[in-house]
């Protein structure tokens, strides 16, 4: 049962083979079997789980049910969680209480679904390793001397190793599809302002998306179904109409148009992987898809202007870690410069002061045209050469990552290198289009991932392709020996 | 480009955060290798293209002028390091 999808859970449930608080103790069981090895998890939700399982089956049983009802999922500890700890993997929110929830945690649990926990992720989504979280790094289910990705990495480990069915993630830039691709699931990055930011832990405001992180192409289309729409609440919000995403699930592919662009299969990327995305392209031609080479020539300036663009966000956005309010407050502060000065100092970790100061430098007088204002241009040209390349093609393939999932400590101490892992996932984040990662198969026994990328709003399309290319593949449904 | 230790220090303060002194020398060799990644950009010629802040083109929405957020400051309140009588405190600001 614990391999199952969530479209197999939803038709177990419904059939009556399996009641949501049967489910929900047996994915608890997994996790504290577990979570001590792979770390995935910063908060396990036991009791209100179970209270929530019962009134899920409650409501089954009084025909209330939606298709989700009854199913634990995991939630990143990004997302607020009313009465639950939010830490954000960070010690400045380790003693933060959410007071109300996030607009995707409401519409999971008005959908019925079920909290298992909150779990491990990069201290404030910065991180490509899941090693800058306060509470540790989290292993990869495949091999545990191997990082899991991040900052989804503890969403990724868990449903790799299914102690979920599935989990959320966000996604500011690749933080959903490199974890997905180190660990062999599924990840879908949706068109920024789908899913709604409110109740989400500010990182880069205008780069931050929420998604799924799921096995297969049709759950992520199942959770997308629930999360996805407008919200009021946050000022960014799309108020584009809302596709049934598992409607065009079983369309052909025939006709489609795959562009390839030749800056994300020259110099960087390991060989073996190149060869695994040209059989997957290959699996799509067999379906019908034609392909193209395309240029994308300003990627490289993608890891720059992004590491311009989000600094300058997360700086201001971090600023409202004051010590004054909620969060971490350091010990006898003796003035107000101090108490700000040591909160923030003690409250936050390496890799986030170094961002601030990166983000302050960047916006401060005289610096703010030769760095912020560049990359905003190098950012509208970024978007522009997408735009361009959709004229004569439907969506982008590509590999997620330039190497599978590399070994813990190997890069922690240097940014650069640990910066360059997102080169063919931050484009589509200062594009904001949506972007899918999935298996494609594993190089010397670890998972590797698929990109496509589509223009905006064209998630059911990118969905259709991933569950056409999953019916025709198996890698989507392999599990480590270890946790089988 | 590089950031010297007094432009550490300056960002530091800037941003409010407190750093020990023995971590700015290690802070100055990083961020100026991380300025030397961001002057890359420089590479392209952006003259005629004009900035943008956001992937979308956005209007920002009005909304009726109500009130929608109920008063929950107790609730609010619960996560503060220090509070009285619905205040929050902080050390002495005016002598």
């Amino acid at each position: 049962m614990y391999q199952s999808t969530l479209a197999q859970l939803s038709t177990a449930l419904e059939s009556g083979q399996i009641s949501s608080a049967e489910l929900t103790r047996l994915y608890l069981a997994r996790c504290h079997k577990f979570n001590n090895s792979l770390n995935c998890f910063i908060t396990l939700n036991e009791e209100l789980a179970l209270q929530q399982a019962k009134y899920a089956d409650k409501q089954r049983m009084a025909g209330n049910a939606t298709p989700l009802t009854g199913i634990p999922v995991a939630q990143k500890d990004i997302f607020c969680t009313n009465g639950i700890k939010t830490s954000c993997g960070s010690k400045m929110l380790d003693n933060f209480i959410a007071p109300y929830d996030a607009t995707i945690i409401e519409r999971m649990n008005a959908a019925g679904l079920i909290i298992l926990g909150k779990t491990n992720m990069d201290e404030f989504a910065m991180g490509s390793s899941n090693e800058t979280s306060f509470y540790g790094p989290v292993k990869n289910p495949w091999d545990k001397n191997h990082v899991p990705g991040g900052s989804s990495g503890g969403s990724a480990s868990a449903v790799a190793a299914r102690l979920c069915p599935a989990a959320t993630g966000t996604d500011t830039g690749g933080s959903i599809r490199q974890p997905a691709s180190f660990c062999g699931v599924t990840g879908l990055k949706p068109t920024y302002g789908r899913v709604s930011r409110y109740g989400m832990i500010a990182f880069a405001s205008s780069l931050d998306q929420a998604g799924p992180m799921t096995q297969t192409a049709e759950d992520a289309a199942l959770m997308m179904n629930v999360i996805a729409g407008f919200d009021q609440r946050d000022s960014t919000s799309a108020a584009h109409p809302v596709d049934d995403y598992t409607a065009g699930l079983n369309d052909s592919v025939a006709g489609l148009r795959i562009g390839l662009p030749t800056q994300y299969f020259g110099e960087g990327l390991d060989s073996d992987i190149a060869k695994l995305i040209e059989d997957g392209i290959k699996e799509l031609e067999k379906l019908g898809a034609t392909c193209r080479e395309i240029e994308l020539p300003n990627t490289a300036l993608s890891i720059p202007a992004y590491y311009v663009v989000a600094p300058a966000e997360c700086s201001s956005n971090l600023s409202r870690f004051d010590g004054v309010r909620f969060g971490y407050r350091c010990e006898d502060p003796k003035d107000m410069s101090d108490l700000y000065l040591r909160s923030r100092g003690e409250g936050f970790g390496k890799e986030v002061k170094r961002r601030i100061m990166i983000g302050t430098y960047v916006l401060s007088a005289g610096y703010y045209e030769a760095y912020y204002l560049k990359a905003q241009r190098v950012r509208h040209l970024i978007s522009d050469e997408f735009q361009t390349a959709f004229n004569d093609i439907d969506v982008i393939a590509s590999p997620t990552t330039t190497a599978a999932a590399f070994k813990l400590n190997e890069k922690i101490n240097d940014p650069i290198s640990m910066y360059f892992s997102d080169i063919y996932t931050v484009s589509a984040n200062l594009a904001g289009l949506p972007a899918i990662s999935i298996p494609a198969g594993f190089v010397k026994q670890l998972p590797v991932g698929m990109q496509l990328i589509g223009n905006y709003f064209t998630e059911s399309r990118l969905l259709n392709i991933a569950h056409q290319y999953q019916k025709m593949t198996d890698w989507h449904q392999q599990v480590p020996r270890e946790f089988q | 480009m590089s950031i010297n230790k007094a432009e550490v220090q300056k960002i530091a303060w800037l941003a409010r955060l407190g750093i020990d002194e023995q971590d700015i020398a290690t802070y100055s060799e990083e961020l100026s290798t991380i300025l030397d990644l961001l002057e890359r950009m420089d590479a392209v010629d952006t003259d005629d293209i004009s900035p943008i802040s956001h992937p979308l083109d956005l209007t920002t929405r009005l909304r009726v002028d109500a009130v929608t957020e109920q008063n929950q400051r107790d609730q609010f309140q619960q996560n503060a390091p220090q509070t009285e009588a619905g205040c929050y405190l902080v050390p002495k600001v005016i002598e």
